[in-house]
């Protein structure tokens, strides 16, 4: 094995998956669709879902022991490397195109974003915000850089090497003409509580978004 | 000779031939009026006929994949380590049973049995088959041994091959297919290495036209071939690791044409050795069954229509040194598997071994498809 299981994409390294994005998931998914699940891990959200809402569904991973786990699970699964986008997937070949706690170990974000719309209709994107309260604190007035529950890293080892804030992702969405239809934003304990709802980018720890591709977005 | 069967394996084995008399119409148009298919079986058949698993060989090997033939046996089956008690094709849950193609020379007509017509061997009237015509015989012995469907077939290099076009021509007889360090077809390259084995066994003066069986065979010839084959089957690194530039023995150079190097030496033993248990004429036929092999070639190229009809499970591996069939070509089969959104698991394992990798058992590989073949009896309630 290739060491990926060190490299990772997201949460899956080593420490226990943050994944209360899952029932947001399962519930912006239409049953009975076409599901690709980027950074699937283990495949737990994609079984999930294929028992839940009979979605048919594929996993992306690259490390080799989640694709065993996969397997196991009954969940298919095309190993590839996030980093050089979706060459394997066909243009509007999915109804959805998740990526649940990845985007900031990812490369390139703007051009696997873009793969992803053009690959399926609709996108689902989660990530863990660095812009939130304890984070701001810890490089603001602590000095130093965060680790807060959804970012267990230290700088020198986290897979996460784009970090970035709601805002953030909501101006790059609008530079490449990324449509968003649908945000939630989750608190540390998993809730959408009314501080989160009201000071998301400072009190939500994890963003959830819908996208689709916008009027003029080139692909 | 093993001092003691190890207790992994299935231990001795026997082989068996089933003679069919119904003629077998060819994809070339010709036909074959009767054959033997010879095969090997490992486990039990359950009273439901429902945990069969068809393995299928590749270009050299033959259907003793598992255990040993007697206590002289040297070495067990090609696929020994991936076939057997407890192995991934688990044989306390699965009856296997290996089949010998037709072109071969292992017991299932090929060139070298005798023509019926003439009293004489085939030799090369022997009609060309393809990978189309062995699914075609292969599905008699499966009506004969009373199996409706197998949980799978399964297959490395031409093998894959031959899995896959089980689930193209029969999908409702085949439950999953694995095909592993397989192509969806031939690349120029790979038709180029086997022009220059057939040119090489065709040249040898002992050749005689196909007809020397009962004289010199063209030993030099298909020497060769194996040689070349056996270039193509390590890779790069493989080939530095195993002989590096070291002289044989430790010697200082000839300064002749002698083998100076581990890996001539190497390689000439691999082709003197092929030429005692290998038919010049099966080795013509089935480099050629490589190069015809081409599903897509029915529907304008479009590999993906070749599995319209395919309702299976498929699980597609490759390795990342493999250069005759590489992981490239294992991602083409799955793009057009996916594109009929079927349920297909691709994976490309890390391995310095070359083509030959699917013969060895590394760990990640094995693990994979023994996950995968739990998870089909599992779901048949096996």
């Amino acid at each position: 094995m290739r060491g990926y299981d060190q490299r990772g994409h997201g949460m899956k390294t080593g420490a226990k998956r943050f994944r209360v994005d899952f029932d947001v998931i399962e519930s912006w998914v239409e049953p009975r669709t076409r599901i690709l699940d980027l950074g699937c891990g283990d495949g737990t959200l994609l079984a999930r879902l294929r028992d839940n809402k009979t979605i048919s569904g594929y996993g992306v991973e690259i490390s080799v022991h989640n694709i065993i786990a996969c397997i196991d699970k009954g969940v298919p699964v095309i190993q590839a490397d996030l980093d050089t986008g979706l060459q394997d997937f066909e243009p509007d070949s999915v109804d959805f195109v998740v990526l649940s706690q990845t985007l900031q170990a990812i490369r390139h974000p703007h051009y696997l974003l873009r793969e992803m719309l053009r690959v399926g209709r609709e996108a689902i994107v989660s990530f863990p915000n660095i812009g939130h309260w304890l984070a701001r604190a810890q490089l603001g007035l602590g000095g130093r850089m965060p680790r807060t529950p959804s970012l267990p890293y230290n700088w020198y080892n986290t897979p996460n090497i784009h970090l970035h804030t709601l805002r953030d992702f909501e101006f790059l969405c609008r530079q490449e003409d990324i449509e968003i239809l649908e945000r939630r934003v989750l608190d540390r304990h998993g809730r959408s509580g009314m501080l989160a709802h009201r000071l998301p980018n400072l009190y939500g720890a994890t963003a959830m978004y819908r996208i689709q591709r916008g009027p003029g977005m080139s692909l | 000779m093993p001092e003691r069967i190890p207790e992994d394996s299935i231990g001795i084995v026997e082989g068996a031939v089933e003679h069919f008399d119904e003629p077998l119409e060819l994809e070339s148009s010709e036909r074959l009026e009767a054959f033997d298919l010879a095969f090997e079986t490992y486990g039990t058949l359950n009273p439901e006929r429902s945990n069969a698993v068809l393995v299928c060989h590749a270009l050299s090997g033959d259907q003793h994949a598992a255990g040993y033939l007697s206590m002289e046996d040297r070495k067990p089956g090609w696929w020994d380590n991936m076939i057997g008690p407890g192995k991934p094709l688990d044989t306390e849950r699965f009856y296997v049973v290996s089949i010998n193609v037709l072109g071969s020379c292992k017991g299932s007509t090929g060139p070298s049995s005798i023509n019926p017509a003439t009293g004489e061997p085939y030799g090369l009237e022997f009609p060309i088959v393809t990978v189309k015509d062995w699914v075609a015989s292969q599905i008699r012995l499966m009506d004969r041994l009373g199996i409706s469907q197998w949980r799978a077939v399964v297959g490395g290099s031409l093998g894959g091959m031959n899995a896959l076009q089980w689930a193209i021509d029969y999908p409702e007889r085949v439950e999953a297919c694995v095909a592993v360090a397989a192509a969806p077809k031939l690349s120029a390259q790979n038709i180029a290495f086997n022009e220059v084995a057939r040119q090489a066994i065709m040249t040898d003066p002992e050749f005689h036209g196909g007809r020397y069986y009962g004289g010199e065979k063209p030993r030099r010839g298909l020497a060769l071939a194996r040689m070349i084959g056996h270039i193509t089957y390590l890779s790069e690194d493989a080939m530095r690791d195993k002989f590096g530039r070291d002289l044989r023995k430790g010697q200082p150079l000839s300064y002749g044409f002698d083998v100076d190097f581990e890996v001539e030496s190497y390689l000439r033993y691999q082709g003197r050795r092929f030429v005692d248990r290998f038919d010049a004429n099966s080795y013509l036929y089935l480099t050629k069954v490589l190069d015809y092999f081409d599903p897509a070639a029915d529907y304008d190229g479009d590999l993906s229509r070749a599995f319209a009809h395919s309702d299976n499970r498929f699980l597609v591996v490759a390795f990342s040194s493999d250069w005759r069939f590489s992981a490239e070509r294992s991602r083409e089969i799955t793009r057009a598997l996916y594109t009929n959104n079927l349920d297909v698991t691709f994976a490309e394992i890390e391995s310095p071994h070359g083509h030959d990798a699917f013969l060895l058992n590394i760990r990640a590989y094995h693990d994979m498809v023994a996950t995968f073949m739990d998870r089909l009896s599992r779901d048949a309630g096996l």
